[in-house]
């Protein structure tokens, strides 16, 4: 069994965000990048189901700018057997990326694809929906528990009520959640082993993927900033003030 | 416990301009050498913090066609101005009286952070292996009790020391010749000095602790290219520092406080200080209606010639300001740090060749103009101990009209820990609340330095003796940890009318102040788990 798992590159989510002054996006010039963190667990689960004897290669993908390949090089350095790097610069969007992944598919012929629930940048959380609809193959969201089963998968999924255990056909999509595991360490000898796997550099171009955007972004802007609060003398002033001027209740 | 081992040819701590230095040069002198690079930072440039208005000397000597390397090294300085601050009045003083160290317009203002990333593209370029993330944590010695490397930390522990399921054991990096490039403070380099009697009948290290801020100004009040630094208000005349504003590229200026840490009155925040500063009419003109986009703080070294140890020992090298490097009176270490780490490359591959000793470094740097420009500089810092008007006096003569040649050296006195008065005899200083205008409270600033630590690890700031704070430092001084750290680490808490002192090691920003500063030398700092701390930008 072959496992593809999708990374992207982020800004770290240590950063404080900046908007930038014109409000075309966020300053990403002298700013920490890393995999975003669901990446992270859906490429530990991967490796750990090899580990478990029940796959035998694990393939990492990311799509994107040149030092999009970080993320690829580092999710070979915690267990992936290869990887895959689909140049595109500039703003890509999940419909874009689902449809890189789907040609990625056809060629790759993997029997499970695994990626973050959403990227923490734009929080879109599309790319694994549409790429289960684009393949038509099941799909398991949110994913917090996965077992192997003979030619199936259960998997525990996060939603509103709590927990909710489904069973799925492979081929499948699972969008990993970070309750799912906790991602190993790179450690020191792994990074240098990883610096000799292969990664196969491919242009978009070359998949036949129109990767022009579909959306028309006006303006990006930071969240108001929270007003000071007062303080009130008692409670009949709170409800005074909530009803002439909150006028909330 | 067994750890793997990786044996290198040298083996590098530190990636900042000392460390790298050494690398490029190395494998320069000889590309079939087998070179390292540990960085405790998640990557290169993120623990790094400076000024930075930079002399290209070394640089000029390691990569003389940095012009076409596509290098961050962009902004010429164009204008210098010197003030002097009175409460609410500033007095300019004339750059042409100003000594030659101290004049700047052959430098660029630069961001140190990315001119390392940058170096460190050049040096994997030329084959060295770069490892984020790894802070060494221990020296490990041979049989004869030379230095045979370093191991990396543990990955994976929790709070009580227990192995967690991602534990990943730590490496063992085996040099020929390890070179430690840490940085002010290093917690390694502070071993071997130790342990091979490096400082033996030097002067004690001097530091300062340094604030930097960088904001985005109103282009009305943005003049790139303009170097200013400041002395006086807010710090009364016995306290040394000062500050500095150098406009850098797209409409950002780079604003900084530096305190040295030998003040006296252990009520003095060295943070509140900077804040203040930033209040005086004459600084405030220029960042108003600006926005503050990043904070950070990094102690650096004062000491100069007269506290600067014996760089070599068997097996290693110490090298920038893990040994102390730093040109007080130029307030520049980033060349010298260069030319250090340069000189231990030679070294090392004579050493390599011929089969001579480390401490052919001796001579090399005696021989070098680092040795020179040190040793010029060298009664510049003691002198401000009979306070900045004296100081600044003597310093004239010192610098201007004898160039650092008088035929005498001052002293150090005092260790930075050994200069606090108590607690009961010192005046309390009475700080402004901040306004989130110009001024902002430490909780913040430290949001702004992105740092972070894995949550449920060991706490990395050691007391030896974790009663001492509350029962003896408390009482005299204050508990000075609150106020000399830049991030707010340190707290003493009452419960139940009990006090508490409380380490929130998580915001730590890897400063080193309190391994400096703290009174009875009570804290130590460790390497917390790799990737740690904070995480700047162009710092």
């Amino acid at each position: 069994m072959k496992i593809l798992v999708a990374v992207k590159r982020v800004i770290d989510y240590n950063v404080q965000i900046r908007v930038k002054e014109d409000g075309s996006g966020v300053v990403t010039d002298n700013v920490k990048m890393s995999t975003n963190p669901p990446d992270d667990n859906a490429i530990e689960e991967a490796v750990k189901i090899k580990e478990l004897g029940k796959a035998t290669e694990v393939v990492a993908i990311t799509v994107g700018e040149e030092k999009a390949q970080e993320t690829v090089r580092k999710a070979l350095a915690v267990g992936a057997d290869r990887g895959i790097h689909v140049k595109v610069d500039g703003i890509l969007e999940p419909l874009a990326v689902s449809k890189i992944l789907q040609k990625v598919v056809d060629k790759e012929k993997p029997d499970l694809v695994f990626m973050g629930k959403q990227a923490i940048d734009d929080d879109c959380n599309q790319t694994g929906q549409m790429l289960s609809a684009l393949l038509n193959w099941p799909q398991a969201t949110f994913a917090s528990k996965i077992d192997v089963k003979e030619n199936k998968l259960e998997v525990t999924r996060e939603i509103d009520e709590g927990l909710e255990t489904i069973e799925i056909n492979i081929p499948a999509i699972v969008t990993c959640d970070l309750r799912l595991n906790e991602p190993r360490y790179a450690s020191l000898p792994n990074i240098m082993k990883a610096k000799k796997k292969p990664i196969e550099e491919i242009a978009a171009s070359d998949l036949g993927v129109d990767v022009s955007p579909r959306l028309e972004q006006l303006k990006v802007e930071e969240p108001p900033k929270r007003k000071a609060g007062i303080k009130v003398a008692n409670v009949a002033e709170l409800v005074q003030k909530l009803k002439n001027e909150a006028k909330v209740i | 416990m067994s750890r793997e081992s990786m044996e290198y040819d040298v083996v590098i701590i530190g990636g900042g301009p000392s460390g790298l230095s050494t690398a490029i040069k190395l494998k320069q002198l000889d590309p079939n050498l087998n070179v390292c690079l540990l960085e405790k930072a998640s990557e290169i440039g993120a623990h790094i913090l400076s000024g930075n208005v930079f002399e290209t000397r070394a640089l000029d000597e390691l990569l003389p066609n940095w012009k076409e390397l596509n290098s961050p090294i962009k902004t010429k300085v164009t204008k210098e101005k010197f003030l002097f601050l009175g409460k609410t009045k500033s007095l300019s003083w004339p750059t042409w009286l100003l000594p030659a160290v101290q004049q700047n317009h052959k430098n660029y203002i630069i961001s140190l952070a990315n001119l390392c990333r940058w170096l460190a593209e050049q040096a994997e370029a030329l084959g060295v292996e770069i490892f984020p993330g790894f802070p060494a944590s221990e020296i490990l010695y041979n049989e004869d009790g030379s230095v045979k490397g370093v191991a990396t930390q543990d990955m994976g522990i929790d709070k009580e020391g227990n192995k967690k399921d991602s534990f990943e054991p730590g490496i063992e990096l085996l040099g020929k010749v390890t070179v430690f490039a840490e940085g002010c403070r290093g917690h390694l380099g502070k071993q071997l000095i130790e342990k091979f009697e490096l400082n033996k009948s030097k002067d004690p290290q001097q530091y300062g602790i340094g604030f930097k801020e960088i904001w985005e100004i109103e282009d009305k009040n943005h003049e790139e290219g303009l170097v200013m630094h400041t002395a006086g208000w807010p710090l009364d005349n016995s306290t040394y520092g000062g500050s500095f504003m150098y406009h850098a590229e797209n409409k950002q200026v780079f604003l900084g406080y530096v305190i040295g840490l030998d003040y006296k009155n252990p009520h003095l925040s060295p943070y509140d200080e900077f804040q203040r500063f930033k209040t005086h009419p004459a600084i405030k003109k220029i960042i108003e209606g600006g926005k503050r986009i990043s904070y950070g703080a990094r102690a650096l070294i004062e000491g100069g010639f007269q506290s600067l140890p014996k760089m070599f020992m068997p097996g290693a090298l110490l090298v920038g300001c893990d040994a102390g490097t730093l040109n007080m009176p130029k307030i520049k270490g980033s060349h010298t740090a260069m030319k250090s780490g340069m000189i231990a490359a030679e070294t090392i591959n004579e050493h390599f060749q011929e089969k001579k000793d480390l401490s052919i470094f001796e001579e090399k740097f005696k021989n070098s103009w680092l040795h020179k420009e040190l040793y010029e500089a060298r009664n510049v810092k003691p002198s401000f101990s009979w306070g900045l008007i004296l100081g600044i006096i003597f310093t004239g003569i010192d610098q201007i009209l004898f160039r650092g040649k008088l035929p005498f050296t001052l002293k150090h006195k005092h260790a930075d820990h050994e200069t606090l008065k108590p607690a009961n005899k010192m005046p309390k200083i009475d700080y402004p609340k901040y306004d989130n205008v110009i001024t902002f409270d430490k909780t913040s600033s430290v949001y702004l330095t992105g740092t972070n630590h894995a949550e449920n690890q060991p706490v990395h700031l050691k007391l030896k003796d974790p009663d001492l704070p509350i029962n003896y430092t408390l009482e005299k001084f204050n508990e000075p940890a609150q106020l000399y750290c830049p991030a707010g680490v340190y707290e003493v808490q009452k419960e139940n009318n009990i006090n508490k002192f409380v380490i929130n090691s998580q915001n730590c920003i890897h400063c080193k102040t309190c391994d400096i500063k703290e009174p009875s030398q009570n804290i130590t700092w460790v390497t917390p788990e790799g990737s740690g701390g904070p995480r700047y930008g162009n710092m």
